[in-house]
């Protein structure tokens, strides 16, 4: 597992331009610039109020900017809702555990998306392919290495971590770009967010590039290839955990300390 | 790298909740008033009582169909015997003026339907809650059936609309084909809830809203087809009530909803929506009827049975709210 040079970075995958978001009077982004490269977790960092959800909120398509541009793989895109941007290959894990209890680990990693049998039985009788949709689970779990008890079992059985584990699966499983992910570790335990903090890594290492929003500075630096700095709207510091240490990220996020040439 | 990690669940607790809500716990209750009221009467097990019993539980079997699916979803329904009522009075009514049976018939559900579609317009689009739309709804209905009916009850003789409650005989027991075509609805359903997507929604849009909405399941448009078609439901169940009684009776079936309510949570299905069976449901409006049934064989009084439902009904209810707790 090789870390990405700063210095060799793959092309820019999904970027923002001089995005403005306001809330009546209230300016949330502030022609904030952004960009992700192919192949790296890009970590968010922020203040509370730094416009860090609203950023996230713009490349997820849950909310319309008022100015400035995205460009996904170099072409300008214009999501009209979070549904938009997940057809054009972005998936979004959102911060509350977005799995519906009650029904198993393969259910979840389906729902919305449910395999139909072939022939006349899925076309005209609607018949779900039940054992192509565990298999295929199960396949994608161990290609993220991601162990979990079975593919049957309720997502209710599951401690936090693994919980989360299938939520972020599912988001990487149908990325075909990217995958961003909101605070995964928040709700969890220090063993558990491991875990997740592993997942991640093998998804980047599978190819798909991450957006990583997270407060938590010692996982940002566990996991990031960069780290996106933002503070009152504006991105202030681009920047790596070789480059600087968590001390100067935090001088960053309060604006102790201004980074040159952002 | 790899992330291991063993498996929570002991298994005592996985046993546990197995026994605590799904089908087995209604489906040993349904066994033990079998046995038991076949051991204490004479008539009970033989086959023309227990065809009247599937008889008995036909009107309430295909409302507690609807039922299951609305709370399902988290919802309720509290208009569905007023909407089978509608469909009782509107069929026997237009086919009494000489209204040609079918089109009687086919009004009836179609009507039945609508409403079912306004109730799902108003759950799902402006998320108004379930109970306060139904409960409207059976004002709303029942009002107006009885001034349709100008308050009266009045008897259908139409073949068609009492088909129903003919039947062949098979074993000396008379299966009439309402009780065949009750176990037909619940096969449908049954395979539309566990076999396809659609089934699969309405149980994550009751489990967790919020997460099937941010996954991409169409909620309202679910929602909306839930309901509609519940009420389609109440709209047959209205034709098996005139196969049962040939009577349209705008004063009947007032207390079928918090009835269809009961099977339904005897049978395991969560009021908190998103877990629960069909046929969970099948087995509760089952143990309704023979607990009826049997107890009037004993010759013990009927308020009895209406108190050994209550504590069926809080039974199950403590069961899933305990073995929710222990899951989290």
């Amino acid at each position: 597992m090789s870390e990405p040079e700063i210095a060799e970075p793959g092309a820019i995958v999904f970027e923002a331009r001089r995005v403005v978001k306001r809330y009546g009077h209230v300016v949330a982004l502030d022609g904030v610039d952004f960009e992700l490269r192919a192949g790296e977790v890009m970590a968010v960092v922020g203040d509370n109020g730094a416009g860090k959800s609203t950023l996230i909120k713009v490349l997820s398509g849950a909310v319309m900017p008022d100015g400035g541009e995205l460009l996904l793989d170099g072409a300008p895109v214009h999501f009209q809702g979070p549904m938009d941007a997940r057809r054009r290959g972005i998936e979004t894990v959102y911060q509350d555990l977005a799995v519906a209890p009650a029904l198993d680990i393969a259910s979840n990693l389906f729902l919305g998306r449910e395999l139909r049998m072939p022939g006349p039985m899925g076309r005209w009788l609607r018949r779900l392919d039940k054992k192509r949709m565990r298999d295929e689970a199960q396949r994608h779990m161990d290609e993220l290495k991601f162990r979990l008890p079975a593919i049957t079992h309720a997502v209710e059985d599951l401690s936090g971590g693994q919980r989360q584990g299938v939520a972020v699966a599912r988001a990487a499983v149908f990325a075909q770009r990217l995958v961003i992910m909101d605070e995964p570790t928040a709700a969890l335990g220090v063993r558990e967010s491991g875990q997740v903090l592993a997942l991640i890594r093998n998804i980047r290492n599978r190819g798909l590039p991450v957006i990583l929003v997270s407060h938590n500075i010692p996982h940002v630096f566990e996991v990031a290839d960069r780290i996106h700095v933002q503070r009152l709207g504006r991105r202030v510091a681009l920047t790596s955990p070789q480059e600087h240490s968590p001390s100067d990220i935090v001088a960053f996020m309060t604006g102790a300390v201004r980074m040159e040439a952002a | 790298m790899s992330v291991t990690l063993p498996a929570r669940e002991p298994a005592l607790r996985s046993i546990g909740r197995r026994l605590a809500t799904p089908q087995l716990g209604p489906l040993l209750v349904l066994i033990g008033f079998l046995l038991v009221f076949s051991l204490t009467t004479a008539t009970f097990w033989r086959a023309g009582n227990l065809s009247l019993i599937a008889q008995q539980s036909v009107i309430l079997g295909t409302l507690a169909i609807g039922q299951t699916l609305v709370i399902l979803t988290a919802g309720i329904d509290l208009a569905n015997g007023g909407i089978a009522v509608l469909g009782t009075i509107v069929a026997g009514r237009l086919a009494d003026d000489g209204a040609n049976a079918w089109l009687a018939l086919a009004l009836a559900i179609v009507l039945c339907t609508l409403v079912g579609l306004v109730a799902g317009g108003f759950v799902a689009k402006l998320r108004l809650p379930p109970f306060i739309v139904t409960l409207g709804l059976l004002g709303i209905v029942t009002a107006a059936t009885r001034l349709y009916s100008m308050g009266g009850a009045f008897p259908v003789t139409d073949p068609l609309l009492g088909w129903t409650g003919n039947g062949f005989n098979l074993g000396g027991a008379t299966i009439t084909y309402g009780v065949v075509f009750m176990f037909g609805l619940y096969a449908i359903v049954w395979y539309m809830l566990t076999q396809t997507a659609w089934g699969r929604h309405v149980y994550a849009i009751g489990n967790n809203v919020e997460a099937a909405r941010l996954v991409g399941v169409r909620v309202p448009a679910t929602l909306l087809s839930v309901y509609t078609f519940a009420a389609f439901l109440y709209g047959l169940a209205a034709w098996l009530a005139l196969g049962r009684i040939p009577n349209a009776d705008p004063n009947a079936l007032q207390t079928a909803n918090l009835e269809s309510i009961t099977a339904v949570v005897i049978g395991g299905t969560s009021l908190f929506g998103g877990r629960g069976s069909l046929l969970g449901t099948l087995v509760g409006t089952l143990i309704i009827a023979v607990l009826r049934n049997g107890l009037t064989l004993e010759g013990i009084d009927p308020l009895w049975q209406d108190l050994i439902t209550g504590v069926l009904v809080i039974s199950a209810v403590a069961l899933d709210q305990i073995s929710r707790g222990k899951s989290r």
